[in-house]
Parts: C-alpha cells; structure tokens; sequence
C-alpha cells in the first residue's frame, strides 16, 4: 500500500467521523426541539386565558363567552385524590417489600409485573375501570375514574419506592439493628423517614402523571358541565375538558383549553423539575 | 455515612437494576436473624407477611385486568372468533363487527412512528452516551424525559392546531410532489392522517427510545472503547463497535417504544382523521383501536356493540403485553451481560 492511498483512506475516515458526530449533534437539536415548540406554543396560545375566572368559574352555556372551568379543577383534584388515596399506600408498601424482602423470584416476579403494567395503555386501563365499576354500579361516577387513575400510579410509586429505599445507607440499618431494634421498626422508624424525600416526590410524580391522564377518564368519569362533588355522579375533569374544548367549534372554547393545556403543562413540568433537583442531590439522601 | 453511599457510575445502570449492581450491593449483614434463619420477632413476621400482601396485589393486578376485560369481551368472541382480526365491517346496526381498519390504522400509524423515531433515537443516544461531556448530557437527557411528561391530550391538542395544518400546508405537497411515484406519500389533502398520527407518536416516544438506549450503551464496559481507540479508531468508529453489541438492547428499547405508540389514544384520535378504512397512502385518514374505543364507548348501544370494543382493547392490552415482556427480558439480559 502506498502512502498517498492511506491518507486517502484516512481522510475519508476523518470525514466520516465528523460527519456521523454532526448527524449524531443534529438530531440531539431536533429532538429536544418539540419540547420548546410545544411549550412555547402553549404558552402563547394559553397565557391569555389564564386569568382568575377561569380558575373560579363555571363554564358558560353553549353560545356564551368567558366562563371557567371551576368544576373539571375540583374534579381532576378529586379524582386524583381519591386515586391516590387507594392506589399510593399499595404502591409504596409493596414498594418497601421488594426493597425490603424482594431479593428472591417473586421479588423479580413483582418487579416484572409492575414493569409490565406500565407499559400497559391507559384507555386499557379505563376500560377495566369500567368493566368493574361502571358495569356493576350502573353509572359513569368519579370513582370509576379514580379506580383507573389508582392503578396507574401504582407502578411508578412502586419502583419508585424501591430505589428510593435502597439508596438508603447501610450503615443506618446496622446501627438500628445493632441497638436491637428489631428489624421491621427499623424499616419503619429508621429507613423509611430517610426515604421519605425521594418517594415524596415520586408520589408527586405518579400524582402529577394521573392529573394528566385523559384517555381512561372518558368512559369512567365521563366529564359533566355542571357543579358536581359526589363521587357517585359523573365529574367533569381538565383533561377531558381538554378534549372536549379543543374539538369545539368556538374559539372561545379553544382557548380555554389551551389555557387548561398550559396549566396542565405547567403542573407536569413544575413537578418533574422538583424530582430532578430532589434525585440530583443524592436521592434525598444526604444533606438533610 | 456518606462513605457508605455506592458512587453512582451512571443513572442508567442504576435505574435497569432497581438500584440493584454491584457498587450499591450492601455489606453482608448478620445482625436481622437469630442465626437460625427464622424471623425472631412477631413484629418482623407480620410486617414482611404485610408488605407481602401488597406486592402480591401489585403481581395480580396484570392477571385480574385480564380476567375481566377477557369477561367482558365474551360476547364478541363467541359470535366473531379470529373473524374479528380480519373483516373490516362495522356495523353497529346489524350487529356485524370486524376490527380490521382499526387493527390496520394503528399498526400503520406506529411503523411511520418507529421509522421517524428510532434514527433519531440512535442519534442521540449516540450522542449522550458517547459524545457529550457529563455537563451536557444531564441536561440533555432532563429535556428528553420531560418530552416524556407532556400528557397526551397536550401532545394532542397540539398535533390538531398546529402540526394538522403543517401536514395539509407544506410535507403533504412536498411528499406528493418529489415522492409522488410512490403510492405511500400520496393521498387526500386534509391534513388529518395516519402520518401526522405517524409523527406526533414519533414525538411521544423518541424519550423511552433514546433514554433505554443510552443505558445500554453506558452498560457497555469501557475496556471496548479503550481497545478500539489504541488500535487508532476514530469516535465514529468506535461508536460502530458499541453499537453492534448494544444492539440487541436497542432492539428491546424499540419494542417498548413500539408498545407505547400502539397503545396511545388521545394525540392519535385528534390528529388521525378518525375514517374506518384501509388505506396505502399515508396522507389518507384513517382509524386506530384505541382511537375507536375512546370515540365509540360512551355510545355502545348493545352488549355485543360493547362487547366488541372491549375486545379491540384486549387486543391492545395482549399486544402491549406480550411486546413489553419481551423488551423487558431483551433489556434485562443485555445490561446484565455487561454489568458482570
């Protein structure tokens, strides 16, 4: 091989090289791109139907401008709550076992299943809410929807849970257990309120995951136009709102659901930027 | 007490193994059994029997979701069979249902999704895992996952004011005028299609994509970049290298990234146009399964109308299973190939 061939080859390769880098920064660009289009479009479109009626009033009949959507911020607050409430204490403890007792098959077992529910689709998840609540109460209600929204925060705070307890330092334990504190008030009383910060903010985000769910509130809690808190009724959320809105013909109604988009977008946002600074700083362990 | 803390090598790495490699193994403990291997204490005994319950309900819940949507599509099964999976007739009067443009529409909708998502993906995992400085890639990496945050109805209510009228205005006539010949980037100038439902879903899941990606690649040991690079590669070169062994593990990250696109509802039902038929050309409306049950639950009339959407579910809910389990394992085993 002569000289003049192997610089040849090795230019072509030096081209290569940068060129793949660039394509490589390139789409970095164009990934993150959407990120800001979206946002910044719904900040343009929303800001300026976020104002204090719409967090304060009743949405205004057919045909009418102005309104709020009051009752769909009660709702989704309502819906998430309750959701939470049932599914966030199975989550966690089932959390604390795999971190706890999970080193065995079933551990790997429930970790893989928990895994697989996340990946199921949220309309599935509706319609199991619905096939066994709805069918049997025979009625769209907001509990329905905060069944469906219940199972979906299940396998985030599970996970969650667990990472967050095993990010605890052992020399904690070991010294509980040394003084002879036995081992579940160790995990209570020791290990668990170290963690308590990173699963906080894991709550919060299965929490702020549900809030914008929409698929499975739609044949659950329906959505209403009126006033409603009774988990009994079917109970408007901002979501569905959401859907409802932008397929409106009225402008007026488009707006507002940018307006919900943007609060929405805003919610999510907020809480994933605490978790990040919360997880940076040694996951919630540490300097506290 | 923070000598004890495991160095974190990367995020990725902890997050495929629960936390659970090697660094943040703990020291061996002795202290919590009497050394006969039984809990000492009642209180030890009812808080694992507990916690053990509710990992048990986490398990079950897969198997209980099936049970009942199985029960609840009984109906349609008996009457339809396999026939479900391929007649396109759905007639709510006669009481005729066959799944086909839906079944059609979103598998459609995802390949457009996967073929946008999975290059740019690569792309920037490339980038993360083998080009950025630490600096960058956090923040880099934040942004994606936030994309990953956005809910669906925003993606959704997006897709219909803004992207809807990209597709009718300016890449449907440029796909027809210098992609014409081929039937795929023709069709009706409406805007609402299965390729802008094609790229609000490439959107949704280039972050799992991209983040599961890079964590394999970060799995990889360093010793194979190091020979790479002492034999005189170049960074492209040996990039080549890791990604033929990450590649199976980018397999697995695309499958979760397909099992999402399959099942996503709202972005899709606002941008795909919601038309029941079978279309070649992308630009042509079309339907999705979960699009149909989102749009047609409320309104099943019969117990068979009713019956057959759940079904359309079920399928939905099988397909996104069977993907997830094996992406799962694939996932699994490539980083716990290389982590030991």
């Amino acid at each position: 091989m002569t000289k003049g061939s192997n610089a040849g080859v090795d230019r072509w390769r030096k081209f290569k090289n940068a060129f793949m880098i660039g394509l490589s920064v390139l789409s970095a660009l164009v990934v993150i791109a959407p990120l800001f289009v979206i946002f910044g479009y719904t900040l343009s479109r929303g800001i300026g139907s976020v104002n204090l009626d719409f967090f304060i009033h009743m949405p205004k009949p057919v045909g009418e401008t102005g309104g709020g959507m009051a009752n769909a911020i009660v709702g989704s607050l309502m819906m998430v709550g309750i959701g939470g409430l049932i599914g966030l204490p199975i989550g966690i403890i089932a959390g604390v076992y795999l971190a706890e007792f999970g080193k065995n098959p079933f551990g790997a077992a429930v970790r893989f299943m928990s895994d697989v529910l996340s990946g199921i689709p949220s309309i599935v998840v509706g319609i199991v809410a619905y096939v066994i609540v709805v069918i049997p109460m025979k009625h769209f209600s907001g509990f329905a929807g905060s069944v469906a929204l219940a199972i979906l925060m299940i396998p985030t705070v599970t996970r969650t849970t667990e990472e967050m307890i095993l990010l605890v330092p052992h020399s904690l334990r070991e010294a509980s257990l040394a003084l002879g504190v036995p081992s579940w008030k160790t995990t209570i009383r020791v290990i668990l309120p170290v963690a308590t910060k990173g699963i906080t903010t894991g709550v919060l985000l299965a929490i702020a995951r549900a809030a914008g769910e929409t698929a499975p509130l739609l044949f659950t809690a329906l959505g209403n136009r009126f006033w409603s808190t009774s988990l009994n009724q079917p109970m408007a959320s901002l979501t569905v709102f959401i859907y409802d809105y932008s397929k409106a013909p009225f402008t007026d109604w488009n707006n507002q659901a940018w307006a919900a988009a943007f609060v929405l977008i805003c919610i999510v946002f907020l809480v994933n930027i605490l978790f990040r600074l919360v997880t940076r700083s040694r996951y919630g362990i540490g300097n506290t | 007490m923070q000598t004890y803390l495991p160095r974190k090598t990367s995020e990725g790495s902890r997050q495929q193994t629960g936390g659970r490699d090697q660094l943040s193994e703990p020291p061996v403990v002795v202290f919590t059994q009497n050394g006969k291997g039984k809990a000492r204490n009642v209180g030890d005994l009812v808080f694992k029997n507990l916690t053990l319950f509710f990992a048990a309900v986490v398990f079950s819940l897969v198997f209980l979701m099936a049970y009942e949507m199985y029960k609840g599509s009984n109906l349609s099964i008996a009457k339809f069979g396999w026939k479900f999976l391929w007649t396109s007739v759905w007639d709510p009067v006669r009481g005729d249902f066959g799944a086909l443009p839906y079944v059609y529409g979103t598998i459609v909708s995802s390949l457009v999704a996967l073929a946008i998502a999975l290059p740019l993906s690569v792309g920037v995992a490339i980038f993360l895992a083998e080009l950025s400085p630490d600096w960058l890639e956090k923040p880099v990496s934040f942004l994606v996952e936030l994309l990953a945050a956005i809910p669906s109805i925003v993606y959704g209510i997006w897709g219909m004011f803004v992207l809807v009228p990209i597709v009718r205005s300016s890449i449907g006539p440029f796909l027809t005028k210098y992609l014409g010949f081929i039937p795929l980037f023709t069709g009706a100038p409406y805007g609402f299609s299965m390729l802008a439902a094609g790229i609000i879903l490439a959107i949704m899941i280039l972050p799992i994509i991209t983040s599961i990606s890079r964590d394999v690649m970060a799995a990889i040991p360093n010793a194979q970049r190091e020979a790479a690079l002492a034999l005189g590669a170049t960074k492209w070169e040996t990039t080549k290298i890791v990604l033929s062994n990450a590649k199976s593990g980018i397999a697995g990250a695309t499958l979760l990234g397909l099992g999402r696109a399959l099942g996503e509802t709202m972005a899709v039902t606002l941008v795909i146009g919601n038309i029941s038929r079978i279309s070649i050309h992308l630009l042509d409306p079309g339907y999705s399964m979960a699009s149909v049950i989102a749009n047609e639950f409320t309104e099943a009339t019969s117990d068979l109308y009713l019956s057959s959407l759940i079904e359309v579910g079920l399928l939905l809910f099988g397909v996104t299973i069977i993907l997830n389990a094996i992406a799962r394992v694939i996932v699994w085993s490539v980083t716990k190939r290389f982590a030991s």
